[in-house]
């Protein structure tokens, strides 16, 4: 216990270069997905292969992937830009898929309804389609940052320094305590992003609290559209 | 691609196939490690996961808990977990952390399963007299089972990936060519070790996805509408309710 | 509606562009940049790198700080893994000084090499070292890789040296981290070198756990860990030359070789075996952080 207070400086300055990385890699794979989901989701040729090859990319060893990309492509391994391109990855696999989830659960009739009113393409997709399919979108983004601030650790096998240098640091000098820190770091952190995301949910989709605090019971058209 | 070329050639090199290190072990170990942690979530998870979807009580705890348990890094638990256990004990902290890591997503399963059946199926099953209990297991379970399904999945995805960082601690599988080629410069070694992860995930999750859709239940398969649901991963709830966040990777 | 709404997204956002603002200025002292930097560096930048080994970490912070006492303009990239990793970034200088040892860096340039002592390893650095990548006065200090057994295995076969292993009479399994079973002082080197087998499991950082609770029964240990006079291990001879000696030796990239060459020598001059000993004690049992094991022995030996 004394240990992490006597390292609290190690520790906080540990965690602002963790969340630095993953929001970096968060927000990048957030907005590459929105086009590639959109993508996929309009045309249903391209849907099976972008499903296919993100999940593909899911099964691929985070440590791996650190290690060949660079080797790949040529950059420096040692980089942190060679996490975020992994971290940023990862995320897109799994919010290309909630895009596609998002753009699914707009009922057809709202959509139809918008093009009635007039809405063109673009109009119709920024001002209709993408906020109704937020809470999904939402969902997808909440689990694709805690996902990876806590991949993010991993980097440290590689060279790359944030709050993962604690399990390797803390298992070499067999200190339980800086291990422990680690974790519990990390695990603030995610929550923490959890939360903000959530507010940032709750400001700009006012419309989805209103059903917030019922148990709304599943009405059969929404089950039978798939939902 | 020559790295692909040189990654085959170190798979089927003799010396990969004798010795303590060789491939066939370390799948099975990677398998096992694999199937006992997602057996064991199981048993913990999917009674935990019906009892919520059934009664509708919970929700709300366990997606706090499954939310905390996915911020919780894999690689850092299983270190720490060694640390505490001792180094006789590794099997058992690798065991703990890939079972924290497969709960989030089959308890999601298995509630969300329950949750998206129609209510009034429900209540024609209470009203032709089942009980409670035959209610669950004669209408909800099956009902559920293809989301059940989709969760385990996700999950044994999730772990397969994860259990590469075993090798961190010296209990081999797949990750033991990544772990040692690092240090060792060779990348081949490492494209190979990966390789053989990705293909061995790409395995299960096709048989998982064919015992998915085989978990339809008979009448529902008839009812065209049902069909995209046998595919559906059970990531979120319906739009109409609270989103829940599920399934996917915390760390590996 | 939409305008409310637009407001609040942009607000949002904005937020979030201070937040991530915030995050990649804030700039401690200590706190490793992104190595990709800049190709071309101001000369008084040096940018010291380190293993991913807590010792290594320590003598880093030790160059680091007193190039910092010196005037020098210091950059930290720590925990940079291998010689893979790191080497092409000495060369290139994205990393211009780091802390080695002499025997294992001969060995990766040239694996054939039959230097053995610490003269004769040191003396065969330079030409082994590629272009642009010289070598500081060596310390006295050493830490390099030895066989090692506990006392009580020692006392039950009788062993001083590896060679000594020939009368053991159950199977041997050595354990060392996972690169060890490639290496020519591995397994292969057991064989060839003292004709003894042995079996081999990648115990890594779990090394010194292993060998006490008999997981494997001869181990790959650092000669600088602490560990091996608080648990009494025993440090089997090697007389047929299977490990190279290995001083703690400093890399340089040969641009700023001549700035940093008087205080770094200085360094290594006062760096002593037991010191090392010390140092790796402050940190593992007293818990110290290398900042404050580096600054705390910078001034015991007047170099602050």
């Amino acid at each position: 216990m004394t240990w992490i207070l006597d390292n609290l400086d190690l520790i906080l300055q540990l965690s602002v270069e963790h969340l630095r990385q993953c929001i970096i890699a968060i927000v990048l794979g957030f907005v590459l997905s929105i086009p590639l989901g959109y993508l996929a989701w309009r045309f249903g040729l391209l849907r099976g292969w972008v499903i296919t090859i993100t999940g593909m990319l899911y099964t691929i060893p985070s440590l791996a992937l650190l290690i060949l990309l660079p080797t790949v492509f040529g950059y420096s391994a040692l980089s942190d830009g060679n996490l975020i391109v992994a971290l940023t990855l990862y995320a897109i696999a799994i919010l290309v898929r909630s895009v596609v989830d998002g753009l699914d659960s707009v009922d057809t009739g709202v959509r139809g309804a918008a093009t009635a009113m007039g809405f063109s393409g673009t109009r119709r997709f920024f001002g209709v389609e993408f906020p109704l399919a937020g809470p999904v979108i939402l969902a997808g983004l909440r689990v694709a940052s805690v996902s990876t601030i806590s991949l993010a650790t991993v980097g440290i096998l590689v060279g790359v320094t944030n709050l993962g240098y604690l399990f390797t640091n803390g298992l070499q000098r067999r200190i339980i305590p800086e291990v422990l820190a680690g974790i519990i770091a990390v695990v603030i952190l995610a929550l923490l992003i959890d939360l903000l995301l959530v507010l940032a949910g709750r400001m700009l989709m006012p419309w989805t609290r209103r059903s917030r605090g019922s148990r709304t019971v599943a009405p059969a058209a929404s089950l039978g559209a798939g939902a | 691609m020559n790295l692909l070329i040189d990654a085959w050639l170190w798979i089927i090199a003799p010396e990969q196939w004798t010795g303590n290190y060789a491939l066939p072990t370390l799948l099975l170990q990677q398998i096992g490690f694999t199937f006992a942690a997602v057996g064991i979530a199981t048993v913990i998870a999917v009674p935990a996961g019906w009892a919520i979807g059934h009664t509708g009580k919970g929700r709300e705890i366990a997606v706090a808990i499954s939310g905390a348990a996915r911020a919780i890094p894999s690689f850092g638990l299983l270190i720490l977990l060694v640390l505490v256990l001792g180094v006789t004990r590794r099997p058992e902290a690798a065991l703990v952390t890939f079972v924290l890591l497969a709960i989030p997503s089959l308890l999601a399963g298995a509630y969300t399963g329950l949750q998206a059946i129609d209510r009034a199926t429900i209540d024609a099953a209470r009203a032709v007299g089942m009980t409670r209990w035959q209610v669950l297991w004669r209408v909800e379970v099956p009902l559920g089972l293809p989301l059940l399904v989709g969760g385990l999945r996700t999950a044994t995805l999730q772990v397969v990936a994860t259990v590469t960082i075993a090798a961190y601690v010296n209990l081999g599988g797949l990750g033991w060519p990544i772990i040692q080629g690092i240090p060792l410069g060779r990348f081949d070694q490492v494209l190979a070790g990966a390789v053989l992860v990705a293909a061995l995930a790409l395995v299960l999750d096709g048989l998982l996805a064919l015992a998915q859709r085989a978990a339809v239940p008979r009448g529902l398969r008839a009812a065209p509408r049902s069909a995209p649901q046998a595919d559906r991963e059970p990531t979120f709830d319906k739009p109409r309710q609270t989103p829940d966040a599920l399934a996917t990777r915390s760390s590996s | 509606m939409t305008t409310t709404r637009t407001l609040r997204a942009a607000a949002l956002a904005g937020a979030a562009a201070l937040l991530l603002a915030g995050c990649a200025s804030g700039n401690p002292l200590e706190e490793p940049t992104d190595g990709s930097g800049s190709g071309e560096m101001m000369s008084d930048t040096i940018v010291v790198g380190s293993q991913a080994y807590y010792s290594n970490e320590i003598i880093a912070e030790i160059y680091a700080q007193a190039l910092e006492n010196a005037g020098f303009d210091v950059e930290r990239q720590f925990n940079i893994g291998q010689r893979d990793a790191y080497i092409p970034a000495l060369e290139s200088g994205e990393v211009t000084l780091f802390p080695e040892y002499s025997g294992n860096l001969l060995q990766y340039f040239d694996p054939e090499t039959t230097a053995r002592t610490a003269d004769e390893v040191y003396a065969a650095l330079p030409d082994a070292l590629p272009e642009g990548l010289v070598v500081l006065d060596q310390s006295s200090a050493t830490d390099q890789d030895s066989y090692t057994v506990t006392s009580a295995f020692a006392d039950q076969y009788s062993l001083v040296s590896i060679a000594d292993l020939a009368n053991v009479t159950e199977p041997l399994t050595l354990g060392g981290p996972p690169e060890l079973a490639e290496r020519p002082y591995g397994p292969t080197g057991l064989a060839d070198v003292y004709g003894i087998d042995v079996g081999f499991s990648a115990t890594g950082d779990t090394t010194f756990e292993d060998l006490e609770a008999g997981t494997i029964n001869l181990a790959n240990i650092y000669t600088a860990d602490p560990r091996i006079q608080t648990a009494g291990l025993v440090v089997l001879e090697d007389p047929e030359g299977l490990f190279l000696a290995s001083n703690v030796v400093p890399v340089v990239n040969a641009d700023v070789a001549d700035e940093i060459a008087d205080v770094i020598n200085a360094v290594s001059a006062a760096l002593t075996p037991e010191g090392l000993v010390a140092l790796n004690v402050q940190s593992t049992v007293d818990e110290m952080s290398p900042a404050d094991i580096a600054s705390q022995w910078l001034q015991e030996n007047g170099l602050s």
